[in-house]
């Protein structure tokens, strides 16, 4: 089995790995690091279930080689708290309006948003609902989760 | 088992000699939205992967006076929040635009996407209706393929193996045509076209100076209808005309039956895309 070493920024630590050279990001997160925060749904870029953010973009970790990220910087839904556990605005706003049934497919729910809020703070329904387009639920409708968002999106201006 | 070392190569100079290394053992990969995924379900088996990722100056779209480039590493992420592809080449803009989701037009490449020469790449017919030249370098040199000859069967190129991609060319007179491309799925997002059309129109006063008619998923391989397009040449704009037009190239498609959609089917719905985009493109084109 290869192996390689990749150093990168992880949640704002910085991090090194030696890995399988056939590893993909999500493996490597759930398995080297032991960040179960992103899943594994059907590991071929179809669900989201674990999308991350690398550099500040949603990526499909399931598909992303590790290799790939040395130098970078990952955001796993573990980075998003406050260092005292105060929840992001997004975490907050999916459990107040329903936007977490399972729960499976939230944290690359809420990975989705964040890269778009950053981009674009005050979106509107269709942008969320592009935003989100490569994240599935099987749970809730995507009602309450496109409600959260826009909820978030709120508190977030309401904030700056 | 699968194992494979990952390489990554600074500049076209390494890539080559690792391709020489190396032979049909390795795979080029790019965003490996298409490479991760063969691997997975086994369709691929290398023993190296070859990463394009470090050419970041292939990842570029520009205007000059010698027409539009486009980097084979621009991600559709890229050409879908360009200006420059919005305004002037909007028939790209509505195929990365729709490729997968953000996530995957965040990695995914136009390179990538034009090598993985799938029947229903969604770049392919907009890049064929806006008259594309493939640029190819090898360690002997470069080569520019029209994008007409570039594909020649379900996942073949005339790409030699010890070639890489490097970028688009289109001619700077394809700034003054309108542009529009149809994906015809069933769903809005996250899935494969049952059929693609494209169509780019150049317009005097009501006479059709010139136009591009470009298929995907209507033969084995991403196609012009060019004599739907050479009917179009010259002839006053009409309704009548565009629906004609739709038929003529209708009857050059080949479709084949597949669980997506019959070939009659996909045959109307050329008949019914090919007005509406040429109407999308005139718009466009009235709009600028
Ligand atoms: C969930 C999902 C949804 C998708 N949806 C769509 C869709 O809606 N429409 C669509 O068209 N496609 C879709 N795709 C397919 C894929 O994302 C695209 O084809 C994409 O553009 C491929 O680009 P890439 O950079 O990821 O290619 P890679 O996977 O890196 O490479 C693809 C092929 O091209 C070769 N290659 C790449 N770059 C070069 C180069 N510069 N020179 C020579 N060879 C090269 C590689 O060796 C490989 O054979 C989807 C894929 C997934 C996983
Ligand atoms: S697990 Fe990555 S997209 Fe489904
Ligand atoms: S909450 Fe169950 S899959 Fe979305």
């Amino acid at each position: 089995m290869k192996k390689i070493t990749v150093s990168f920024t992880l949640n704002g630590d910085q991090v090194e790995a030696e890995v399988p050279s056939t590893w993909n990001l999500l493996r490597t997160l759930r398995e080297y690091f032991e960040i179960t925060g992103p899943k594994e749904g059907c590991g071929v870029g179809e669900c989201g279930a674990c999308t991350v953010l690398i550099d500040g973009k949603a990526v499909n970790s399931c598909i992303y080689p590790v290799a790939e990220v040395e130098g970078k910087t990952v955001t796993t839904i573990e980075g998003l708290a406050g260092e005292d556990g105060t929840l992001h605005p997004l975490q907050k706003a999916f459990l107040e309006n329903n936007g977490v049934q399972c729960g499976f497919c939230t944290s690359g729910m809420i990975m989705s948003a964040k890269a778009l809020l950053d981009e674009n703070p005050d979106p509107d329904e269709d942008e969320i609902r592009t935003s989100l387009s490569g994240n599935l639920c099987r749970c809730t409708g995507y009602v309450q989760i496109v409600e959260s968002v826009q909820k978030a999106a709120e508190m977030m201006k309401d904030k700056s | 088992m699968i194992d494979y070392e990952y390489l990554k190569p600074k500049d076209l100079e390494e890539v080559f000699s690792l391709l020489k290394s190396y032979g049909e053992r390795a795979v080029l990969i790019a965003g490996g939205t298409d490479v991760m995924v063969n691997i997975r379900n086994k369709k691929l088996a290398p023993e190296a992967l070859i990463s394009l990722r470090g050419l970041e100056d292939l990842a570029y779209v520009k205007k000059g006076e010698d027409g539009y480039h486009i980097g084979a590493l621009a991600t559709h992420r890229m050409l879908e929040t360009s200006s420059l592809v919005q305004s002037e080449l909007s028939a790209l803009y509505d195929g990365a635009s729709q490729v997968g989701s953000v996530q995957i037009r965040n990695v995914a490449t136009v390179g990538g996407n034009i090598c993985n020469a799938a029947p229903s790449a969604d770049t392919a017919s907009p890049l064929l209706a806006l008259d594309a030249v493939a640029v190819l370098r090898g360690p002997g040199g470069s080569r520019k393929v029209p994008l007409t000859e570039f594909f020649t069967g379900p996942s073949q190129t005339v790409r030699a193996s010890d070639e890489v991609l490097v970028e688009f060319e289109i001619p700077s007179e394809m700034g003054q045509f309108g542009s529009a491309y149809h994906k015809h799925s069933r769903r809005k997002a996250m899935d494969l076209p049952i059929l693609g059309v494209a169509v780019s129109l150049k317009i005097e006063g009501e006479i059709i100076r010139d136009a591009r008619i470009a298929l995907s998923v209507a033969a084995p391989t991403p196609m012009r209808a060019m004599e739907a397009e050479a009917y179009l040449k010259g002839k006053k704009l009409s309704d009548d005309v565009l629906i004609e037009a739709g038929k003529i190239a209708a009857n050059e498609a080949s479709p084949r039956d597949s669980l997506r959609g019959k070939a009659w089917y996909r045959k109307e719905m050329i008949e019914t895309f090919v007005p509406r985009m040429a109407h999308k493109a005139l718009e466009r084109l009235k709009n600028r």
